[in-house]
């Protein structure tokens, strides 16, 4: 039986993976990845390509504003382009929904405690600046130095990075056991071929259960796929990744448009996932959802036709936060899966927070609003 | 949505010849199919029929095949009031067994009990240096051109390519007295001798087809085999001036010309089936995949029916038996007797119809290895603007040795056209860079909506499309609205 030996053995080469990877290599310590598919395939390079920190809760701003400083020096980190754009990102509330003013308000101080600074706007003056906007568009809330990346290039960028550096990177590769055989980890995969390690790292996304079940820390994963489209291209003009701010999941539609020209357009509805065939498909009704909610918000889009749909496998826990940091079972285990569709721009911070962690025993980040037993008493 | 009030269709895609003749089986049988189509008028690519206003005769318009096309319009007008009918409306997508059809910017979802695609082939086309200037068409695009609007694409026009609408459309071209610079096709002459056995299956096609040969011959249009494309001169503003090529003796040659026309015989339109999600396979023998079928027409997903070019390329006469014969598998499937005598004497035909098929294929070869070797400065995605060079740059750089991961990296097949255009050459691409065979750059999989899909759509119920008479007997189609 083939042996592979290393420090630590990263299991699902998303993004959240390859980064660790590549962070971890750069402290010296030796790397293998294992994906079952193709690196950064399904939730990390299906997603809408957000990297925007407002909007998530106070408590994830520390891990939000470290990997927004690793996106911002992404090109050298990673010796390639992938199309992070920082032109800004915008959340807007509607005429109909003004209580979101006040929330808004209130997020934008106490964010710049936390070093996010926003620039709140309303109308009229918000028309003058993004004259994109549709009229039922109230108020909205600017942040100048977060924007948006081709999730598609992200991940497989980062393993690149990290093979250069020394990572063992193997595709095609799926794990179906992991144990704990004294100091070491045996990790198992479907042809045969033991990894082992001291460390181990489980970035399997809407997978997370598969190996985190064989140590009983099962979490209530539920998956889920975002529902994404893109226009034909017309000349670039529109700089910010825009969102708007509601409780109406109908209403919380997205578009960014990327230099080739082309406006990608997320949200609205998501349709349930389906990791067993690692296949999700968008559901064409919440693609009409879709097309009727996004005109409210930018008319002008109405013009354009839509050319692709797709979706992805992402896995969600019920309060919409991840599964992040040690095992409470076994030692060396580590896990960061279940992002809950909002773990792209984190993404980078996790992989380097994750490497931090197992590498010096300690990290920065609070980590306790993600602690694994959170949802099994019993365990914790 | 208030889809609930109309009842599960059977649904046929496409009025070609294969949805016309799936139509008349089912009507036959006392069904009232909902009947889909893209275009304004039924008849399909083949048999495309002109506007109303339009005075020529079905001789002029349809050669050889008109006694054919005559019958086959007869026959699905003679059916009209006993199916409904909608048409310049286009599937973009379907989930379980609702389609959802967009006609203008009005968009409808109704189910399906039973669903016959029908969707008909395109062009298979090769990237050349130019094809990305003013004046270029595919074949099936010059053909249009001049049946539905009896306008030729130049004025002096080359047809480069293979295939037997390589000769078809050129003689049409040559016969409407449009000026034929040239037929430039990349098989060489000995192909169709090797392959003559076949054709012999369908001893009347191949006739009509060498007497197409024969016209231009007489008309003293230039024909080549065995070439090998080289350029499409001209620039960006002003179009297409000459086409350079390579004769079958490897001497350099140029003919100048307005407007091209290029396809290297056909490829099924397959993204119906393939978001339906049907499995599909690979055929060595054209280099293609397409969707499992049994000798029917069914597909592998339970309700789903396959018939004509859009299953497989097996021309028009195929077409009508394979769309008869996917009509009485459903009746069959639905528990009503079928006449097995008349289904065993279509399977027959359709196997006599399939030998004539592969016959046109091995005459008539995809140039693969010209795909394969196109220089790096080429244009291989129109759409998005991507060359050969950067899609290799890409896989060397990427390792992606597939065709969906390649276009994820490269953005080759992610435009307008969805690879519709330029996959074919691209999984070529792939392979040679890769040293791998064809069949690991596997396919690119089909991504609603099948055709660009205007975001300004509005919604109507079924029932505003169907609507239904006083008496509940005779619904007939309320006409789309224009401007919602």
């Amino acid at each position: 039986m083939k042996q592979i030996a290393s420090d630590v053995v990263i299991v699902g080469g998303g993004i959240m993976g390859s980064s660790a990877a590549l962070f971890l290599r750069q402290r010296g310590l030796s790397v293998t990845l294992l994906e079952r598919d193709l690196i950064g395939q399904h939730a990390s390079g299906t997603n809408f390509g957000n990297v925007r920190r407002q909007g998530r809760p106070l408590y994830q701003l520390p891990l939000a504003n470290r990997a927004s400083a690793i996106w911002r020096r992404a090109k050298e980190l990673l010796d390639t382009d992938v199309e992070y754009i920082q032109g800004g990102h915008m959340r807007v509330c509607y005429r109909d929904r003004s209580e979101m003013v006040e929330r808004m308000e209130s997020y934008a101080r106490d964010a710049k405690e936390l070093g996010l600074e926003l620039e709140l706007l309303s109308a009229p003056a918000i028309h003058k600046r993004f004259p994109f906007l549709g009229p039922e568009v109230l108020a909205g809330s600017y942040s100048a130095l977060d924007g948006h990346a081709n999730p598609r290039l992200v991940s497989p960028a980062f393993a690149r990075a990290a093979q250069r550096l020394g990572a063992r990177i193997e595709e095609n590769t799926r794990i179906i056991l992991v144990e704990k055989v004294g100091e070491d980890f045996q990790v198992l995969s479907e042809a045969g071929t033991v990894y082992t390690a001291p460390n181990v790292l489980i970035t399997t996304g809407a997978w997370g259960n598969e190996l985190a079940s064989q140590f009983r820390e099962t979490a209530p994963l539920t998956s889920f796929g975002p529902n994404m489209s893109v226009t034909e291209p017309v000349p670039y003009c529109i700089k910010p990744s825009v969102g708007v701010f509601t409780t109406e999941e109908k209403e919380t539609v997205y578009f960014r448009q990327i230099e080739r020209g082309n406006v990608i357009i997320g949200g609205s509805t998501r349709a349930p996932g389906f990791p067993n065939t690692c296949r999700t498909h968008v559901r064409p009704q919440n693609t009409l959802s879709q097309l009727q909610q996004i005109r409210r918000l930018a008319p002008g889009l109405g013009q354009l036709r839509l050319i692709r749909v797709w979706s992805g496998t992402e896995g969600y826990l019920p309060d919409w936060q991840p599964i992040m940091g040690p095992s409470a079972v076994a030692a060396g285990l580590y896990y960061a899966f279940g992002f809950s569709g909002a773990g792209f721009q984190i993404g980078p911070g996790v992989g380097e927070t994750m490497a931090e962690l197992i590498a010096s025993g300690q990290t920065s980040i609070d980590l306790e609003p993600y602690r694994p037993s959170r949802f099994s008493p019993e365990v914790g | 949505m208030a889809a609930a009030a109309v009842e599960p269709r059977v649904v046929v895609v496409g009025a070609g010849p294969a949805g016309s003749r799936c139509v008349e089986a089912l009507v036959k049988a006392g069904i009232r199919p909902l009947v889909i189509d893209e275009s304004a008028r039924s008849g399909g690519q083949i048999y495309r029929r002109q506007p109303d206003n339009f005075t020529r005769s079905a001789e002029q318009l349809y050669g050889s095949e008109a006694a054919k096309a005559t019958r086959l319009h007869k026959s699905f007008d003679g059916l009209q009031g006993r199916f409904d009918y909608w048409p310049e409306s286009l599937i973009w997508n379907l989930a379980g067994n609702r389609i959802f059809v967009v006609r203008g910017a009005q968009q409808c979802s109704v189910e399906f009990s039973s669903l016959v695609i029908c969707s008909g082939a395109t062009d298979r086309l090769l990237p050349v240096p130019g094809w990305n200037y003013s004046g270029c068409y595919s074949l099936g695009g010059a053909q249009i051109a001049l049946k539905a609007q009896a306008c030729a694409i130049g004025a002096e026009v080359v047809f480069m390519g293979t295939g037997p609408l390589l000769y078809l459309v050129a003689a049409q071209y040559a016969k409407a007295g449009a000026r034929v610079a040239g037929v430039l096709d990349t098989s060489p002459f000995y192909r169709r001798v090797a392959a003559l056995p076949d054709l012999l299956a369908n001893p009347r096609a191949l006739y009509h087809g060498l007497g197409l040969t024969a016209s231009l011959y007489l008309k003293g249009v230039p024909v080549y085999s065995g070439v090998e494309p080289l350029a499409i001169e001209g620039d960006a503003a002003a179009g297409v001036s000459a086409v350079r090529f390579r004769d079958g003796r490897g001497r350099e040659k140029q003919l100048h010309c307005d407007a091209v026309a290029m396809g290297y015989h056909l490829r099924p339109e397959t993204q119906l089936a393939d978001l339906a999600r049907c499995q599909f396979d690979f055929d060595a023998s054209t280099r293609q995949w397409l969707p499992r079928i049994d000798r029917d027409g069914r597909s592998t997903v339970a309700d789903i029916y396959l018939a004509g070019d859009g299953a497989r390329i097996r021309g028009a006469d195929a077409a009508e038996a394979s769309g008869e014969l996917a009509a009485l598998a459903l009746l069959a499937d639905r528990g009503q007797a079928v006449d097995s005598q008349r289904v065993a004497r279509l399977q027959q035909q359709l196997g006599q119809l399939e030998r004539f098929a592969r016959g046109l294929a091995k005459a008539f070869p995809w140039p693969h290895q010209l795909a394969a070797q196109l220089a790096d400065a080429t244009v291989l995605c129109r759409c998005e603007v991507v060359t050969v060079g950067e899609m290799r740059s890409t896989i060397a750089l990427t390792g992606a040795s597939e065709a969906n991961r390649a276009k994820a990296f490269s953005r080759v097949g992610m435009g307008r056209c969805q690879g519709r255009y330029c996959a074919n050459a691209g999984a070529e691409v792939i392979a040679a860079a890769t040293d791998g065979d064809i069949c690991s750059a596997g396919r690119l999989r089909a991504q609603a909506p099948v055709k660009p899909l205007p975001l300004a759509l509005v919604e109507v119920a079924p029932e505003d499309w169907l609507e239904v008479s006083a008496e509940g007997v005779d619904p007939v189609l309320k006409p789309a609205e224009a401007g919602l």
